[in-house]
């Protein structure tokens, strides 16, 4: 196992090349000069001359990949051009942002998505079963941005339940310090902080969860109803086992494989950042903070935010191909 | 003559499918006494399992059901009982065996959890008791090296010792009857054997009755005292082993045992039945074999014959108008 996991460590290595490679690439592959697209055509000679030094844009492109390449070893993310701070410092919050609302969605879509997976395949054609999966459906067919909206309609504007947009309350700023709002406001002890963040993570959490919980939802109940059918369930039910068991230590774990791998996937895309929810819900996450700086030609914010994004999702499939083998005694990485 | 362990009466269990309902069995009577071998043969289709499932109440719901007839098993009708009762008799004094080793243990559970589970859930005892009691029941069935296979998955085990695993879990309970459906069909003819042998040493040990359901009249002959021929749902033969075998009076169980093929015959082409075992509920009237009977007259096709006492042998009966 540990073999294994250093063995899938060190194969990151190419491929994390091959993604700052393309990364580079962005840069370069944009017609014409850089510094005319960074700083639009109307900017003076002199500060296009004093960014394409900047950049490096006049050395050949293998010396700017190295410099690139040997700078992001050391950590250097390089420097916003708008904010002129350095990105690694600068993203972190909007990351963090973006992992609160992701576990909360995730926890949300894991939950109900599976559960319900289960009572629909327990209760096979039943109206449970057909009132779950038109959920489900309705649930992967509904526009993100339309449940957002309908969410802050319904929940902020008419019953001022919960507020609609935002991380924090903006009077009463957080002390961050892990930049986990939840965990920061317990770590001041702050108990009515926690509370107002966790009600800011309500409405863009369901959004968000709302997709991956129907795909997993179905996911489960297909491969349940698969395991429900195979030898060794009805061997589980001839040794006068009740049904709750055989569904939940016999089957469960069988028909959890496919969905652990779907879970794995929605969780990478969550975290890859989800523009729609974080635009709606004013979410400081990284979905937009790349799309800020895609409006505004920040250029290095933009190559940096890709690769992290990447290497999230390369790290959560490696934690995913690990956690098969934990489930599954016949995958063995040895 | 023992005492009478299960007596299944005119039992009819019915398949709901979109071609309507569908009469897998059909009016099965079976008697089995304490610590008797039983086998019933038949061709695939002839409601042989659907037998088995029935007395388990292990039918696929919602399709299928008990339409009718009785399962007294002791002094309790268990077509009837609910499934809180049909769980104490499961693995506690009706167990079963499947045809599958290879896929009919889970395979993301231990041996040992797999054996102590039965035992946890009827016996009420702590975990340690039953992991002891698993090892016990390993070395009982023939398991090797019993005190790390009881730690194993079951991926680590061949078909056979896998089949064992099966038996251990069926028999730790010490069940009354033991249900083995077609228990050696998917194994090496040498592991059969072996199988065989296990589980008649295992008969003759704790006097566990074993309902044997096969295709395979070698099988039979070789384990059980009493054999049931069935045939498209219904019985169509029952009696002694030897009584069946020497003497056989319908012409489905002579056309079976004519099929078995033998070493000293130098015959180049095995025998077999023409046609296939017709689906269930196909055959409204008369005689289920009739279209495959090389006997077959007028009779046959208008009127179902009874099961009646034939042959010379005090409760070898047979359902054919030949023979009433």
């Amino acid at each position: 196992m540990l073999n294994y996991t250093v063995r899938r460590l060190l194969m990151l290595i190419p491929v994390l090349l091959g993604m700052t490679i393309i990364v580079f690439a962005i840069i370069h592959a944009i017609p014409g000069d850089p510094a005319d697209v960074i700083l639009g055509e109307k900017a003076s000679p002199e500060s296009k001359a004093a960014l394409r030094q900047e950049l490096k844009l006049d050395e050949p492109l293998y010396v700017q990949y190295g410099d690139y390449l040997k700078k992001l070893v050391t950590g250097d993310l390089g420097t916003s051009i708008k904010t002129k701070e350095p990105i690694a410092k600068e993203i972190w919050p909007y990351l963090a942002a973006t992992l609160e609302l992701t576990l909360v969605a995730m926890a949300l879509a894991v939950f109900v998505g599976v559960n319900a997976g289960i009572i629909s395949a327990w209760k096979h054609n039943s109206w449970f079963d057909y009132l779950c999966m038109l959920i489900a459906l309705i649930g992967v067919s509904m526009p993100i941005f339309w449940i957002g909206l309908m969410e802050q309609w319904i929940f902020a504007l008419k019953l001022h339940w919960l507020p609609s947009i935002g991380r924090m309350n903006p009077r009463d700023p957080i002390d961050a310090v892990t930049n986990l709002y939840v965990i920061d406001a317990i770590i001041a002890g702050r108990w009515d902080q926690m509370w107002t963040a966790i009600k800011h993570l309500i409405l863009p959490g369901i959004a968000l969860g709302t997709i991956p919980m129907a795909i997993i939802a179905r996911m489960t109940r297909s491969s349940m109803l698969e395991v429900l059918r195979s030898d060794y369930i009805r061997t589980a039910r001839s040794k006068g086992l009740s049904q709750f068991w055989v569904i939940y230590r016999h089957a469960l774990r069988n028909a959890f494989i496919p969905v652990l791998t779907i879970i794995g996937l929605q969780t990478g895309l969550l975290l890859g950042g989800a523009v729609l929810t974080e635009t709606i819900f004013a979410w400081p996450g990284i979905g937009r903070y790349i799309f800020e700086a895609i409006s505004s030609r920040d250029y290095p914010v933009i190559q940096s935010g890709i690769l992290i994004i990447a290497f999230i999702f390369v790290m959560i499939n490696l934690l995913i191909d690990l956690l098969y083998a934990a489930v599954d005694p016949r995958i063995s990485y040895d | 003559m023992g005492q009478t362990l299960l007596e299944i009466a005119n039992l009819q269990t019915h398949f709901k499918t979109d071609r309507g309902v569908i009469p897998a069995v059909d009016g099965v009577d079976l008697t089995i006494r304490k610590g008797e071998i039983v086998g019933i043969v038949g061709e695939s289709g002839c409601g042989k399992s659907v037998t088995s499932l029935s007395i388990m109440q292990l039918l696929p719901k919602p399709v299928g059901s008990i339409a009718g007839g009785s399962i007294r098993f002791k002094d309790e009708d268990i077509a009837k009982a609910g499934e809180s009762r049909m769980r104490r008799i499961r693995g506690e004094e009706i167990s079963m065996i499947f045809q599958e080793p290879m896929t009919s243990l889970n395979p993301l559970l231990t041996i040992g959890d797999q054996i102590a589970e039965t035992l946890r859930i009827h016996r009420k005892i702590s975990k340690k008791d039953a992991k002891a009691h698993a090892v016990a029941m390993l070395k009982k069935v023939g398991i090797p090296r019993a005190e790390q296979i009881v730690n194993e998955y079951p991926h680590r085990l061949s078909g056979g010792m896998r089949q064992r695993v099966m038996i251990a879990i069926a028999l730790c309970c010490e069940p009354e009857l033991l249900i083995a459906d077609e228990p050696t069909t998917a194994l090496d003819v040498t592991i059969q054997a072996q199988i065989l042998d296990l589980m008649k040493k295992l008969n003759e040990e704790t006097g566990t009755a074993i309902l044997m359901i096969t295709h395979d009249l070698g099988v039979v002959a070789e384990m059980c005292q009493r054999v049931v021929v069935m045939y498209a749902g219904k019985v169509v033969e029952e009696g002694t082993v030897e009584e069946v075998f020497r003497n056989p009076q319908h012409p489905y169980t002579k056309g079976l045992i004519r099929s078995i093929p033998r070493m000293e015959d130098d015959v180049r082409r095995l025998y077999s039945i023409k046609g296939s075992v017709p689906l269930p509920g196909t055959i409204k009237q008369g005689c289920r074999f009739a279209p495959r009977c090389e006997f077959a007259m007028d009779r046959c096709a208008a009127e179902l014959p009874e099961l009646v006492q034939s042959g010379e042998e005090a409760g070898h009966r047979s359902r054919c108008w030949l023979n009433g």
